[in-house]
């Protein structure tokens, strides 16, 4: 592999040739020196294998439609299992009849995304003090009911692939705050404030999520008066939160760090003192800068929420294990493993891709 | 600030109480209680009537082990994929962005998972492994490789070692420093040979050194190494899944270096392999060092994944079991910390050490 030419030669090779024929394009992009010809053809011979063996497992003798795991082909992949259980996998226990309360939820956090989101949309402000201040109380209000009408259903009824986003939405939406008070505590001249954010920054950053997950469950109830009950569910969120918020917080700092010093002096300058250069000058810029950084950090969240089983919360790879031990559909792990791979897959690449369209416009409108 | 001053305050008084009706003084004198359940996996050796501290030390080893093995893999693999996607051969390049594109994207328990629950299951049972020049076997009982024996104590092959090493050493610098000295090149094969051959038969005459292979016996396999299905899905997942990024860095590492580097190498006359070699790698570790360090610092961090599946780790046989047996949950969790403390500074040290063999001399 000794051959590195200029960022992206395939490209712009393929440009120049690519008129002229393919032929000619195979030749200099595939088949250009003999290791060329040797690594072109294992790589086509591999990819003829792995189709030949997967097509017909995942596809052509797959079974669709079944209700145990009898009426699958034990050589081939059962997605009769997914279609089946897929009220389950994507509500978890949540009562059939109140599921619109899940769907509610997800089209308002939607509806506001895509307000704030969209450059073309107005309404920015209104849709940010929405999804901090409103949203997560009325989320909760609307999902475990009990008042105003509505049935209650208690958390441990909370699961699959709603849990998973809800969890992930929580983390990111609760942290915000939170992470701006610590970036800003991290920058601050009075030393005890700023030693006790870098302690807290530091502390979260250097344990592995499981273990601020186990750290919530076991040292949380010391905190508060003996024999309060605690969720689990509640435990995984405040334990997403103290880990979430740490690392915003320094995706925040790199923000406020960018800034130009001139800013805050012209500030100064004008007489704003500290409150209101962060409210006006300094935290608009910064999270119109981070938001590249806030998205990579909802990625690595998304993925990070799986690890909740560990206190037995059914979010979606939990609901799939608790699927493939049922005795109709004994050992599907398989077919449940691609069904959530391929959720996971869509989810993360689609928010990579547009972090990655927001820096390149970021870029290009710094040159301008 | 009063108000969480307050909160923190009613917090404290809270833990106080809380500690004070479960009878629980801080201090680690438990460390010095006997543990009581077993740890299917050790590097050192562990009975059930060992203490809380040998447990410790056993997650510790636990963890230090996955995670040495996950951060050569995943180097190897990841500086692979690196190159291949900047390779000018088509398939190469997409068949790298694929891999790249594909793991990671899902999440690392997925991997684990997959790999434990999907992967090692279907390997067939430990009669009918699968084996590979009859040394290495897969089962689905684990993965069985053959293991150096050496018949000599800890203290004097550790000696032994160290001085096989220094010596070695020795030599590369004399080579180095005449090279630069006189231009000339000194021999250094013979050498390093002599040094090693020298080095096997004071191993073999003072305490015999032998490999032990994996036999099949009975319903298992007997001699060498027997890597658990926990720990080898653990280290695969891990490995594959940071390879994912460190290719990614290693390519943004390659594409950092300027285009004018790579052609004044070329108009010196130097050939593909020798501007890799010489100009552009030797550059793009000084960029690449960094990032590197913070994805192995990622990946010590995320070998706490095996508590999920089962293999004794830190977290899970100390965090998990020993917390839930003993209740000391801040004495544990500050010992956690401190742990993955250091194990970081370590590796941020090592990396600090070679970015500062590696950076440019200013003149």
């Amino acid at each position: 592999m000794s051959a590195i030419a200029s960022p992206n030669p395939a490209a712009n090779r393929a440009s120049r040739y690519h008129a002229r024929s393919l032929v000619t394009w195979a030749r200099a992009n595939l088949f250009a020196r003999p290791i060329d010809v040797m690594l072109t053809t294992g790589i086509a011979l591999a990819a003829i294998v792995l189709i030949w063996a997967v097509l017909p497992w995942a596809i052509l003798d797959a079974t669709w439609q079944g209700s145990t795991r009898a009426d699958c082909r034990p050589d081939a992949a059962c997605w009769a299992f997914i279609i089946n259980r897929s009220g389950q996998f994507i509500y978890g226990f949540y009562p059939a009849a109140e599921r619109w309360r899940v769907d509610l939820v997800f089209l308002a956090f939607a509806m506001a995304l895509l307000v704030l989101l969209n450059r073309r949309l107005p309404g920015k402000q209104a849709a940010a003090v929405f999804l901090i201040l409103v949203f997560p109380i009325l989320s909760y209000m609307l999902l475990h009911g009990g008042i105003g009408g509505l049935a209650r259903v208690t958390t441990e009824k909370w699961g699959g692939l709603s849990l998973t986003i809800l969890l992930g939405v929580a983390g990111i939406v609760v942290s915000f705050p939170i992470a701006i008070v610590l970036a800003l505590g991290r920058q601050s001249e009075m030393p005890v404030l700023r030693w006790a954010s870098v302690g807290y920054i530091e502390i979260c950053r250097g344990l592995p999520l499981i273990a601020v997950l186990f750290m919530a469950r076991i040292l949380l109830p010391y905190a508060f008066p003996s024999g309060t009950e605690f969720d689990p569910l509640a435990l995984a969120v405040v334990g997403i939160i103290l880990f979430e918020s740490a690392y915003l917080a320094e995706v925040f700092r790199g923000g406020l760090q960018a800034i130009p010093k001139g800013q805050v002096e012209a500030a100064s300058a004008i007489g704003f003192g500290y409150w209101r250069t962060a409210i006006y000058i300094t935290l608009p810029q910064m999270l119109r800068m981070v938001v590249p950084g806030v998205v990579n950090n909802a990625i690595a969240l998304l993925k990070n929420t799986t690890l909740v089983v560990i206190l037995g919360l059914f979010e979606v790879l939990n609901i799939v294990a608790a699927g493939a031990a049922d005795p109709d559909w004994l050992g599907l792990h398989a077919e449940g493993y691609i069904f959530v791979g391929l959720v996971f897959w869509s989810l993360c690449f689609g928010m990579s891709r547009y972090s990655q369209r927001l820096e390149r416009d970021m870029r290009s409108a710094e040159r301008s | 600030m009063l108000a969480i001053g307050l909160l923190l305050w009613t917090a404290w008084q809270n833990v106080e109480t809380n500690l004070a009706v479960r009878k629980l003084a801080l201090g680690f004198d438990f460390l010095r209680q006997e543990a009581g359940f077993g740890i299917p996996f050790t590097i050192i050796p562990y009975g059930e009537t060992d203490t809380y501290l040998r447990v410790f030390l056993v997650g510790l080893t636990n963890t230090i082990l996955a995670s040495i093995l996950g951060i050569i893999l995943a180097t190897i693999l990841g500086f692979v994929i690196g190159i291949a996607r900047l390779s000018p051969n088509w398939a190469v390049a997409k068949a790298a962005l694929i891999y790249v594109e594909t793991v990671r994207n899902l999440p690392l328990l997925l991997h684990v998972l997959i790999w434990y629950n999907v992967a090692i299951r279907s390997l067939p049972p430990a009669r009918q492994a699968l084996g590979l020049f009859d040394s290495i076997f897969l089962s689905n009982r684990g993965i069985f490789v053959p293991s150096l024996q050496i018949g000599l104590g800890w203290g004097p092959l550790a000696i032994v070692a160290g001085v096989s090493t220094l010596s070695v050493v020795a030599i590369l610098r004399h080579a180095r420093r005449r090279r630069d000295e006189t231009g000339q090149g000194a021999a250094v094969a013979l050498p390093i040979a002599l040094t090693l051959a020298a080095t096997s038969f004071v191993l073999a005459a003072w305490g015999g050194v032998g490999i032990s292979w994996p036999a099949l016996q009975g319903f298992s396999f007997s001699g060498g190494m027997a890597l658990s299905p926990e720990l080898a899905a653990l280290v695969i997942a891990l490995a594959i899944y940071n390879a994912s990024f460190i290719a990614e860095l290693v390519r943004g590492s390659i594409e950092a270096i300027g285009k004018g580097q790579r052609e004044a190498a070329a108009s010196l006359g130097l050939d593909r392999a020798k501007i890799l070699k010489l100009v552009i790698i030797p550059q793009a570790m000084r960029v690449l060092v960094p990032p590197l360090t913070n994805q192995y610092l990622h990946l010590v961090k995320a070998s706490s994944l095996a508590t999920v599946i089962g293999y004794p780790d830190l977290v899970n046989v100390f965090v998990g079991t020993s917390l839930n047996q003993t209740g000391r949950a801040i004495e544990i969790m500050t010992m956690t910390m401190l742990v993955y403390l250091s194990l970081s500074l370590l590796i941020t040290g090592l990396s600090n050490l070679y970015g500062h063999r590696i950076r440019i001399v200013e003149r």
